[in-house]
């Protein structure tokens, strides 16, 4: 090392600068204006949890509906509208929020930037999360909630079966969601492609970031699919249009194609994410890296681009042509590879290694276990007489739930475990980890695993009751009580979570000797993340540069304090040499107040009060007048 | 080996489960009755053992790996070494393993959707099955029309073109075929080959609204004698009530709001929007597979369909009790 020595003491007094420099006054005003994306991404985290529960309730009630033949607890409208909802909720106001709430958070820290690239835009994408979310549960309020199931086939869907405002919560509710998603999905592009801690290279990103990239290129290029298909419903509906309708030269097909052209890549942007973080968990807890890097990139990044072709396997049994057929099956087999291959690096890391068995550890055991079981039966469904034969039988109803509770639910509750020190500050109980777990193991399994034989045994997806003595009775039973047993699992988490918050063991900077960024810095983190923002030389920076241990690294080390207002730095794409400082945007209550006039615009055209609708277009062109409105930044000084 | 051998447990008692629950009513794809269901189960027990292998295998991955953490001390040190058969045993296992057995699969599969994509010999029936919300019309080509329930003489190929009438519904009788939806516009054929006499449930798959859980369909597999002769009875018109109830009856319901939906050929009674009623004593449900034929849950379902098919189009009766009777008279009377 060169002996530029720092002056006793040069922590200490960077560390107060930047604390004025990033202070943020308590207050209301404060609290909507905030742009931290640590603040932002427990909003997401907590939002998103909340629709988990309810989402969860909604799915107890469907079992309880189903646990013995001809049950009368709900009608068939209250059971089409839970089914429905139960899907919307947790593919869109769980699943992709938890997500997308634990990238907000960990990747600024892992890549070493001091904030998302957008930070106002992360902002505003919470505040319409929000209002979407409100605006489609206030459709239980009217009694319409959405009740064609998440597909929403046409023209079952159509003004003509189905009238009332029940599908307009639905196509208006995802347009206005699409927004908040596909703006987070630039913002993630951005931040990891562009504010990368100097020598960070391609090849030493970490996997979960990885997976958060490859999510946000799928929604990019996915979501616009289901955008466009939610507008020509809403313009069918209210102004008759013929998109979808046969009788006026349309095609009910054409929602299907776009609705699928969508909905698979959903899948995987639920899946990617998850497999991110059994890759965050994996080697911290084997102690050694992960085994086959740069094999598990190109596999996530392979099963992005795969995914993109195999829309049409949703579709096997409306009358296409065998050819086409048979191209999107042979699709449907590829893609098992990719995945197959980020699975047998996991498996090849867990065997050389030393794991340590904590909740986090159990969590992604069972996610491997699960998501391979959900796996194999991905082929099964690939193959066209055999899909034929089970789509849209309970057997697809046990695959999407070994698929996705498999690849979202079971690692977002191993980062709860893993993360949750470093959100909270405060360690989470083991045992009441292990607890949960084991419930959730067993439970899981014991919902779901009798439905692919439920499926088998000919049981359709989407009916409300059925008849006795067809030899499904027990099988749904069980079903049910798995489903109750999982929900008791998950409860512990929760009642773990806010015990260990206020009582739980200081957690420190780096509780479990993790190998990432995010461990370099307190728990839970400044406002500025960093003391400085570090110079990377490995791709496990935390295991190979001892110098981070104390939280900065010092400027002859590499670390760059940035002070002079907020600023992160910038850098190139492929190998991370600074290029810029980068002035981030303060604090600002206009993305709050943009939401909000979103809000209302989308509820007043729900119930077509058009001059209101324009005033609430016109207030939200203003919001954003007031969002991008030059001004003096007198906080900095 | 311990793989090997907990490939046959696991995949034993999942086999043995599969097979405890088919009681002779399930309609199950494993208890195939056509060649083509066979096909389908033939590709079922091929996928199946080879995923309860994949299955077993990376199980036996997670417990040596369970195994070794139980055996690791607490404060061990990060371990940097390479491990060198890592990334050989990432190709081989993920990709050359795998791909061979996903060739594999596939070419199989695609076999499988050859044999299924060709005719199964001429057919010697074609029949119309338009999907309704909730029911099925069958129509045969001798005029004869009825509801939900098809016969298919045993062991000769059936054409079923598939059409619908209103949201798109999908065709699925487990035992003797794979499902083909019902889409509008579109002219979707199935076939049906039966090779042995019996009743195999069918219900729709395609979620189709309301009372998408009632919406049943059997086919009737009959010896071709006996087919026959139920395909002549049933393309003639309605027998004539034998009582004086069943006069009064069959006067009430072509006067009554029933004429203006269901039909009775031979008789006044036109309406197509309910199913044709011409020999439905003869069926062995009503409602679409909701409720048996017979007096007392038909007398029920014509007083107010609504309580056993909430969402059903039938409005609740504006008969008396004694006129109620006297309609339910001339209906079990309809041979």
């Amino acid at each position: 090392m060169t002996t530029v020595l720092e002056p006793p003491g040069w922590k200490d007094e960077l560390t107060e600068e930047l604390d004025e420099t990033w202070h943020s006054p308590p207050g209301l005003h404060e609290w909507i204006s905030t742009v931290d994306h640590k603040r932002i991404g427990m909003r997401y985290f907590y939002l998103g949890m909340v629709f988990f529960i309810i989402g969860g309730v909604q799915s107890l009630l469907i079992r309880m509906q189903l646990a013995g033949p001809d049950l009368d607890l709900l009608s068939p409208e209250a059971y089409n509208q839970l089914f429905t909802m139960h899907g919307i909720t947790m593919m869109f106001l769980f699943a992709m929020p938890v997500l997308s709430g634990f990238g907000n958070y960990f990747v600024p820290l892992m890549i070493g930037a001091r904030d998302m690239a957008f930070p106002r835009l992360n902002a505003f994408g919470f505040w319409v999360l929000l209002g979407a979310g409100i605006f489609m549960y206030s459709s239980f309020a009217m009694g319409a909630a959405p009740n064609d199931g998440w597909f929403n086939y046409l023209p079952l869907a159509g003004a003509e079966y189905t009238p009332g405002v029940n599908i307009d919560f639905y196509t208006l509710g995802l347009i206005f969601l699409g927004v908040s998603s596909t703006g987070g999905a630039i913002n993630f592009i951005v931040t990891i492609l562009k504010l990368r801690a100097p020598g960070m290279t391609l090849n030493r990103i970490p996997i979960f970031v990885w997976g958060e990239l490859a999510m946000a290129l799928q929604i990019v290029f996915a979501l616009p699919a289901l955008s466009l298909a939610a507008v020509l419903l809403t313009l069918e509906r209210k102004f008759g249009f013929h998109f979808f309708d046969k009788t006026g030269g349309g095609d009910p097909l054409l929602w299907q194609h776009l609705f699928w052209i969508f909905g698979h890549p959903e899948v995987y942007i639920v899946a990617l994410p998850g497999f991110g973080i059994a890759s965050a968990i994996i080697p911290t807890w084997c102690r050694r890296p992960m085994v086959g890097y740069t094999y598990i990139v190109i596999g996530e990044l392979a099963v992005a681009l795969v995914g993109f072709g195999v829309w049409v396997h949703h579709m096997f049994a409306v009358g296409l042509s065998n050819i086409t057929l048979s191209f999107i099956s042979l699709a449907s087999f590829m893609v098992v590879i990719p995945s197959g291959i980020q699975v047998f690096a996991w498996l090849a890391t867990l065997v050389s290694g030393r794991p340590k068995l904590s909740s986090a550890m159990w969590f992604v055991l069972g996610f491997i276990m699960i998501f391979v079981i959900g796996g194999v039966t991905g082929p099964m469904l690939g193959a066209v007489v055999l899909n034929q034969a089970l789509t849209d039988s309970y057997f697809v109803v046990a695959h999407l739930h070994y698929v996705l509770v498999g690849s979202a639910v079971f690692p977002i509750f191993g980062a709860v475990y893993h993360w949750g020190p470093k959100m909270t500050g405060r360690i989470l109980d083991e045992r009441l980890g292990k607890v949960s777990f084991w419930f959730m193991f067993v439970g899981f399994n014991l919902a779901f695993f009798p439905q692919h034989l439920l499926g088998v045994l000919g049981m359709p997806r989407r009916i409300y009751t059925y008849d006795e003595g067809l030899g499904w009775d027990a099988y749904n039973l069980a079903s049910t009580v798995g489903a109750f047993l999982l929900a008791l699992g998950i409860l512990v988490t929760i009642v773990n979570w806010y015990r260990s918050k206020r009582n739980g063991p200081v957690a420190g900077n780096d509780p479990w000797n993790g190998e990432t960024l995010e461990w370099y810095t307190s728990s839970p983190p400044p406002h500025y993340n960093f003391v400085t923002v570090p110079t990377i030389r490995s791709r496990e920076p935390m295991w190979d540069q001892p110098e981070l241990a104390g939280g900065a690294q010092a400027p002859s080390e590499g670390g760059r304090s940035l002070t002079g207002g907020h600023v992160t730095l910038s850098t190139s794409l492929l190998d991370a040499r600074p290029q810029a400082i980068v002035h981030m945007p303060h604090a600002s209550p206009w993305p709050f107040y943009f939401a909000v006039a979103l809000t209302l615009l989308f509820f007043m055209i729900l119930v077509e009060l058009w001059y209101v609708a324009v005033l609430a277009g016109v207030a939200s062109v203003m919001t954003m007048v007031g969002w991008y409105w030059p001004r003096h930044e007198t906080q900095e000084t | 080996m311990s793989t090997r051998r907990g490939t046959g447990v696991f995949g034993t008692a999942v086999a043995l489960l599969l097979l405890a629950a088919c009681s002779d009513d399930s309609p199950s794809i494993l208890t195939p009755r056509s060649e083509a269901a066979e096909r389908v189960q033939g590709l079922w027990w091929l996928t199946f053992w080879t995923s309860v292998f994949v299955c077993v295998l990376v199980a036996a991955f997670l417990v040596q790996a369970v195994r070794r953490g139980r055996a690791t001390a607490a404060e061990e040190g990060i371990d940097k070494r390479p491990v060198l058969w890592g990334p050989r045993f990432i190709v081989i296992a993920g990709l050359v393993v795998s791909g061979a057995v996903l060739a594999g699969t596939f070419a199989v599969s695609l076999r499988a959707l050859n044999a299924l994509a060709g005719p199964a010999g001429d057919p010697a029936l074609t029949i119309e099955v338009v999907g309704r919300n909730w029911w099925w019309e069958v129509r045969y080509p001798n005029g004869a029309v009825t509801a939900n329930e098809i016969h298919i003489p045993v062991g000769r190929p059936v054409e079923v073109k598939l059409s619908t009438a209103d949201v798109i519904h999908s065709f699925w009788v487990p035992q003797l075929n794979v499902k083909q939806d019902q889409v509008p516009g579109m002219d979707n054929r199935i076939s049906l080959l039966a090779d042995e006499p019996g009743r195999y449930r069918g219900q729709c798959a395609e979620f189709c609204g309301l009372q998408h859980a009632h919406m049943l369909v059997y086919v009737e597999a009959q010896p071709p004698a006996e087919f026959d002769q139920w395909l002549a009875a049933q393309g003639a018109p309605a027998a004539s009530p034998t009582s004086s109830t069943a006069g009064t009856g069959r006067d009430l319901f072509l006067r009554s709001s029933c004429a203006g939906c269901h039909a009775v050929r031979g008789t006044s009674a036109a309406g197509t929007l309910g199913p044709d009623l011409t020999h439905l004593a003869s069926r062995e449900t009503i409602g679409a597979g909701t409720l048996s034929m017979q007096r007392g849950p038909l007398t029920g379902f014509v007083r107010n369909a609504q309580d056993a098919k909430p969402g059903a189009a039938m409005p609740p009766t504006e008969l008396t009790p004694e006129e109620l009777s006297a309609v339910v008279d001339y209906l079990m009377g309809l041979e």
